[in-house]
């Protein structure tokens, strides 16, 4: 059981969007809209929304890797790859991972640079129930592309409820 | 617990060449959880998760995530950086509440 | 028709067994608990950076040196690196306790050393300091089998291991061994049911989101079947833990083990 340090039950706005625009802004030394406060309520299609901003979202470019079934919502292995050339003036800035049928849909955002080498992240990341997750690539130039994977996550015979 | 540094565990190569790809990969002790869970007496269970990550190697951002209730608990990360000139290479992991564990591992160029 | 030809050559194979060495069955080929995960788990559990089990290893290691319990003698103090010191130790447990004559586990040995050596108060079953200790020394045997006696002074505990084995228990009225021999392979629900092979314990579990004991796996076994859940650490559990050790035969240790 955790210590009960922490009162807030949902996170502040303010200190959302200032660590990111923070760590933004160093990654790409250019500015960063405030787009982490958003809270977008396991809807996948608002995130993606307030992501592109009115901006196209292209398929293509993004290979995103999660087991087609996976064994337990609570770690599904994520691997996420974008074809960039990585240099200097040419590079992924963010990789945006969303869930729509998770409570809160933004899973993580994963800040990326000249200085990566490659575009290449992986984590563990929780799925609430099977659904297809997107990864939404945010390139130095502006453009937008996306990779989707449909995970199906199904449930032990042998729980024990913790 | 929750005022000391979480337990991490970082796996990257102590030497390098220049310009090489080197990948490196972290883990930290953390529950993350999520706020949405509630206790044995029905209480929601507070929000407590790491909420930023951030690795620099000399002092330049190489990776940086902003993580939600979404990721896993014990979080793991792996990434990739390109070999420059020897130094430091500090990982920082802040929580909601703001409180930090700081790892540092020194690169070594061959 | 393989099939059965495969199971007759099997029995034979077993009845043949039974009669040389007068002891119960085993899985013919064993397999260990890891191969029954998918491949991303099993990927997991083979990246020592990536299985979260190590967090713990690494928590273990450093109370290894701590000084911090009792007297201010650390397990170093007297057992020195721990990786050319056990080597090869958690092969060897549970095993009988030459003192008092019962049967220890390694927590069990592990608690004896703090309140006997130490002077210090034995760690909780099941808190994070036994957990990593635990996970840290079982590492020190990885890929090594398990060596446990079963005769002698451990005899009645091994038959009392085998007992509880094969004894159908809970309102589901199910033995282990009906399940763990009899239908592995088979589905149930989203599990593939796999021979309860020990030698990835302490483990990850993903259902828990955080390290266990295999006698934790246990109480989650009892319960599947409906039975009563024994406390951690119970004289039953402990010597259901030696009749599993010796079940898997030449299997090495890959404890730290990641599981769903």
């Amino acid at each position: 059981m955790p210590q009960p340090s922490c009162t807030r039950i949902l996170p502040t706005l303010s200190r959302r969007s200032v660590v990111a625009g923070a760590t933004a802004a160093a990654l790409t030394r250019s500015a960063w809209p405030a787009a982490a406060a958003f809270e977008d309520d396991g809807n996948a299609t608002a995130a993606i929304a307030h992501i592109a901003a009115g901006r196209e979202i292209k398929p293509g470019r993004v290979k995103l890797v999660l087991p087609e079934l996976a064994e337990n919502g609570n770690v599904v292995a994520l691997s996420v790859e974008v074809e960039s050339a990585m240099t200097a003036t040419d590079f992924v800035k963010t990789i945006h991972i969303i869930a729509g049928q998770n409570p809160l849909a933004i899973i993580a955002r994963y800040h990326l640079g000249p200085r990566s080498g490659r575009a290449r992240v992986q984590s563990t990341i929780r799925l609430a129930t099977t659904q297809t997750v997107t990864a939404l690539a945010e390139m130095s130039d502006g453009t937008l592309w996306s990779g989707t994977m449909s995970v199906l996550v199904t449930l032990s015979a042998c729980l024990d409820g913790g | 617990m929750a005022d000391t540094p979480h337990p991490t565990r970082i796996s990257m190569p102590a030497t390098a060449k220049r310009g090489d790809i080197i990948d490196i990969k972290t883990l930290i002790q953390h529950e993350m959880e999520t706020g949405y869970r509630r206790d044995a007496n029905g209480r929601v269970i507070p929000r407590d998760i790491v909420a930023h990550f951030e690795v620099r190697y000399l002092d330049e951002i190489i990776f940086a995530a902003d993580t939600f209730a979404g990721v896993s608990a014990n979080p793991y990360f792996a990434f990739s950086t390109i070999v420059g000139d020897s130094g430091p290479v500090t990982f920082t992991w802040t929580d909601l509440a703001g409180r930090k564990t700081v790892e540092t591992r020194t690169l070594t160029v061959t | 028709m393989v099939g059965l030809v495969f199971a007759a050559s099997q029995a034979v194979g077993l009845c043949s067994l039974a009669a040389q060495t007068n002891l119960p069955s085993r899985p013919a080929i064993a397999k260990p608990g890891n191969v029954y995960q998918s491949p991303a788990t099993q990927a997991q559990q083979a990246d020592d950076g990536a299985n979260p089990a190590m967090l713990w290893v690494g928590q273990g290691e450093k109370l290894w040196s701590s000084t911090d319990a009792g007297d201010g003698k650390s397990c170093a103090g007297c057992h020195g690196d721990a990786v050319a010191s056990m080597k090869g130790v958690a092969t060897r447990y549970p095993q009988i306790d030459a003192k008092s004559g019962a049967l220890l586990n390694l927590e069990g040995r592990i608690n004896q050393c703090r309140t006997d050596r130490q002077h210090a108060t034995p760690y909780a079953y099941e808190s994070a300091p036994l957990l990593s200790l635990t996970a840290y020394i079982t590492l020190q045997s990885r890929g090594m089998p398990r060596d446990v006696k079963i005769d002698g002074a451990a005899a009645a505990q091994f038959e009392a291991g085998r007992s509880f084995f094969v004894t159908r228990q809970g309102q589901l009225n199910l033995a282990c061994t009906q399940c763990h021999d009899q239908s592995v392979g088979q589905k149930l629900r989203g599990d593939t049911i796999s021979q309860g092979q020990s030698g990835g314990w302490p483990a990850y579990r993903f259902e828990w989101q955080t390290m266990g004991s295999l006698h934790r796996r246990l109480r989650a076994c009892s319960l599947g079947v409906r039975a009563e859940q024994l406390p951690f650490g119970s004289p039953e559990y402990v010597a259901l833990e030696l009749y599993l050790a010796w079940r898997s035969q030449d299997l090495p240790l890959d404890a730290p083990g990641v599981r769903r």
